[in-house]
């Protein structure tokens, strides 16, 4: 047994290595980003022959992940939980096919919304697809869970969601690691006679049956998990279910001595036997969970319930992560004083980095759609999103993944001239492509502009797969090469880029503008 | 023991660095750790901060509650100021003095030394200075590595084994300077510290 200090990320990571894991398939997105890393700069994985690619956008991935279990290996998915909107169609018919290989479908949830536009809980997700969920309260568990997931996928043939929060992807702890580790399954694709795979509806609904049927069995499943967790209380007045990382912060209130019942929660479906046994012996339930109030709502049901107690009502905030204070107010424990924050103190938000392309570019196009008072900008998820801050102001929405082309030529179909969109080069092949496509059909008046830095820049340069290709994929799809233009981001080129800028936007059709150079990050690493 | 750290500074300085080196080190004394940290859009240019906790006892929240934190360490002035309200009024609070002044409102850097000076125990000193005195200017995280030393129950020795284990693959001469930069950061601590 060995003692590492590793993040939650990268604690799951090395649990699903000595679980056997063949292949890991992810798109970047904080914070689940540091999983994939983790592989691959794993000396454990690159011997063990392990996959792990990044891939173009989250379907993509969740397929590429079913493909291996379907080859019969255990393989992993990673996003962050925006991602999983993403791979929703081919998440939520991996429960009707089933798998074959285990399947970890790793959501990292972002309550506070640190680096994200919402803080949807994957855990409604799960429920949705009928599949179980684990949440692990500890990089131990973390690591744990990963084998006990892959065990539990294989015996119930369907995937498996791991939920995790900001807090536990980002935090490090000391994680005991298995002395040994398990052997990759072989490959063994179902036989030819196996056709749950195939969905046309005659089978799917045999398969919907079946997952219907199974809910029982996950339910027991639960109940008897080991990572689920009653523990007994003097203090009846109020009960506690504690989700996740949640039970740390409770833990932490009471130094410890919690003196209430405590159900700890971390695998779904909720296990009804002890749930049944906290509801019977205590007077009201608090609800501890970090993101949406999933568990708490449920026990509420629409008409309320004044025994529930949590974020809806009242007794914890509504949005926002949990913290030890946070808990700790909600049982009326005593707390230290904190003092005000100085008047000194101004916000600091983040900004685009010294020497970043995405300055140069802003400028040009602020100084081009002087011309062009109705101008509007479609942004995108990026660095350059920071575009929307002073003193560029130069953006007028950033929605998901893609939609600054779609949305400026649906914006553009009503009538918005010049509608220009701001997208960089992996959110382009991630999901801007195939707007761009609808944009070449209909020959739409908008302005694509494609910050090219060679990377996916805000999650700390990953590989991207179009890096470098961006004329040709726009050529590609159907972009007239009249009116593919690039330029070079720099101080010196300013007036050449304003030109180019102006000419696309006062072109009454399609037109693609390619601002390519390297982010500085990148170019400092690689000098490093 | 124990030891409560909220680390700060602006994305891109490297409080990251500070956080490993004593967490290695906590791990090589057998001592329980949990490290919270912030990546993601915060690092780019923004306020970024680290709980740090070391335990010989299993740590519970991987946040520190505010009011609790035995330190804050702080890369740059003002981002001290924001974590202040993390800090036990038993805690000492350490503090680069040169600022990052990559905002349009700037305060006066004058009167965020005094409030940091106000502080019951506060180191506040020009880390970069040391650190150039040292050798090089980007061993600023060093000299407030050594600052915080005195403050933490580590063995004499064992975070400048730590620091030369940390830099090893870059030479004999970086390990130096970092050294160098360490012992004089440690002087400042040890000064309030007595």
């Amino acid at each position: 047994m060995a003692q590492h200090l590793l993040l939650g990320d990268e604690a799951l990571a090395q649990g699903a290595i000595d679980a056997g894991l063949s292949g890991c398939y992810a798109y970047p997105g904080t914070p689940s980003t540091e999983i994939m890393e983790y592989f691959q700069g794993s000396a454990d994985a690159s011997e063990r022959g392990i996959h792990r690619q990044w891939s173009s956008n989250e379907k993509v991935a969740m397929e590429e992940a079913l493909g291996m279990s379907y080859a019969g290996k255990r393989a992993m998915v990673c996003m962050k939980h925006v991602g999983l909107n993403v791979a929703a169609d081919g998440f939520v018919n991996a429960a009707i096919t089933g798998t074959n290989g285990g399947l970890i479908v790793t959501v990292a949830d972002d309550p506070s919304m640190h680096s994200s536009q919402n803080e949807q809980d994957s855990r409604f997700y799960a429920q949705f697809a009928m599949i179980p969920c684990l949440e692990p309260s500890s990089q131990q568990e973390a690591y744990d869970m990963a084998g006990y997931a892959f065990a539990l996928s294989e015996q119930q043939q369907l995937p498996i969601m791991m939920r995790l929060c900001t807090r536990l992807s980002h935090s490090r702890a000391d994680v005991r690691t298995a002395a040994s580790k398990s052997e990759q399954n072989g490959l063994r694709p179902p036989d030819a006679a196996t056709r749950r795979f195939v969905l046309l509806p005659a089978i799917a609904k045999r398969n919907y049956d079946a997952l219907c049927a199974k809910q029982d069995t996950l339910v027991a499943s639960s109940e008897a998990s080991p990572f689920n967790r009653y523990e007994d209380g003097a203090d009846k007045s109020v009960g506690i279910i504690v989700c996740g990382i949640a039970y740390n912060y409770l833990q932490e209130a009471f130094g410890g001595k919690c003196p209430h019942p405590v159900l700890k929660l971390s695998q779904y479906p909720l296990p009804k036997k002890q749930l049944a046994q906290l509801m019977a012996s205590c007077q009201s339930v608090m609800v501890l969970e970090d993101g949406m109030p999933f568990v708490e709502q449920m026990l509420r049901g629409p008409l309320g319930n004044d025994r529930i107690l949590g974020r809806l009502s009242g007794e914890l905030p509504r949005t926002g992560e949990l913290n030890p204070r946070l808990v700790a107010k909600a049982f009326q424990l005593e707390l230290p004083a904190v003092p005000a924050l100085s008047p000194l103190v101004k916000i600091r938000p983040p900004r685009l980095c010294d020497g970043c392309p995405h300055i140069n570019t802003y400028e040009a196009l602020g100084e081009a759609l002087k011309d062009f008072a109705d101008a509007k900008v479609f942004g995108d998820i990026g660095c350059y999103t920071l575009g929307a801050l002073p003193p560029y102001n130069a953006i007028s929405s950033c929605v998901d993944m893609g939609a600054s082309i779609t949305m400026a030529k649906g914006a553009a179909d009503a009538g918005v001239y010049p509608a220009i969109a701001i997208i960089g080069d992996s959110t382009f092949t991630h999901s801007g492509m195939t707007g761009l496509l609808d944009a070449v059909w209909e020959n739409s008046p908008i302005t694509v502009m494609i910050l090219d830095n060679g990377t996916t820049g805000m999650t700390g340069g990953q590989d991207s797969m179009g890096t470098g290709r961006m004329a040709e994929i726009c050529a590609g799809i159907g972009v007239s090469r009249d009116h593919i233009r690039e330029f070079v981001p720099l101080p010196k080129n300013h007036a050449v880029n304003v030109q180019i800028i102006r000419e696309e936007a006062a072109y009454r059709g399609l037109s693609v503008i390619i601002a390519r150079r390297e982010c500085v990050q990148t170019l400092r690493k690689k000098k490093r | 023991m124990k030891h409560d750290i909220v680390l700060a500074g602006v994305g891109g300085q490297g409080i990251l660095t500070i956080a490993a080196i004593i967490g290695e080190a906590a791990v090589r004394q057998g001592l329980h750790v949990k490290q919270s940290e912030v990546h993601g859009m915060a690092q780019r240019g923004g306020a970024v901060l680290a709980h740090l906790r070391l335990s010989s006892e299993p740590i519970h929240s991987d946040l520190i509650a505010a009011g609790g934190a035995d330190v804050v360490l702080a890369v740059e002035p003002m981002e001290a100021l924001r974590q202040a309200e993390s800090l036990s009024p038993r805690g000492v609070i350490l503090a680069n003095a040169r600022p990052v002044r990559n905002i349009g409102d700037y305060p006066e850097l004058d009167d965020i030394l005094a409030a940091l000076r106000a502080f019951p125990l506060n180191v506040v000193i020009d880390a970069e200075q040391m650190a150039q005195d040292a050798g090089n200017a980007r061993a600023m995280n060093m000299v407030m590595l050594g600052a915080v030393s005195p403050f933490l129950e580590f063995p004499d020795d064992l975070l400048a084994t730590t620091i030369s284990d940390t830099f090893a693959r870059k030479g004999p001469e970086v390990i130096a300077v970092n050294l160098k930069a360490f012992a004089a950061g440690r002087e400042a601590g040890l000064a309030v510290k007595r």
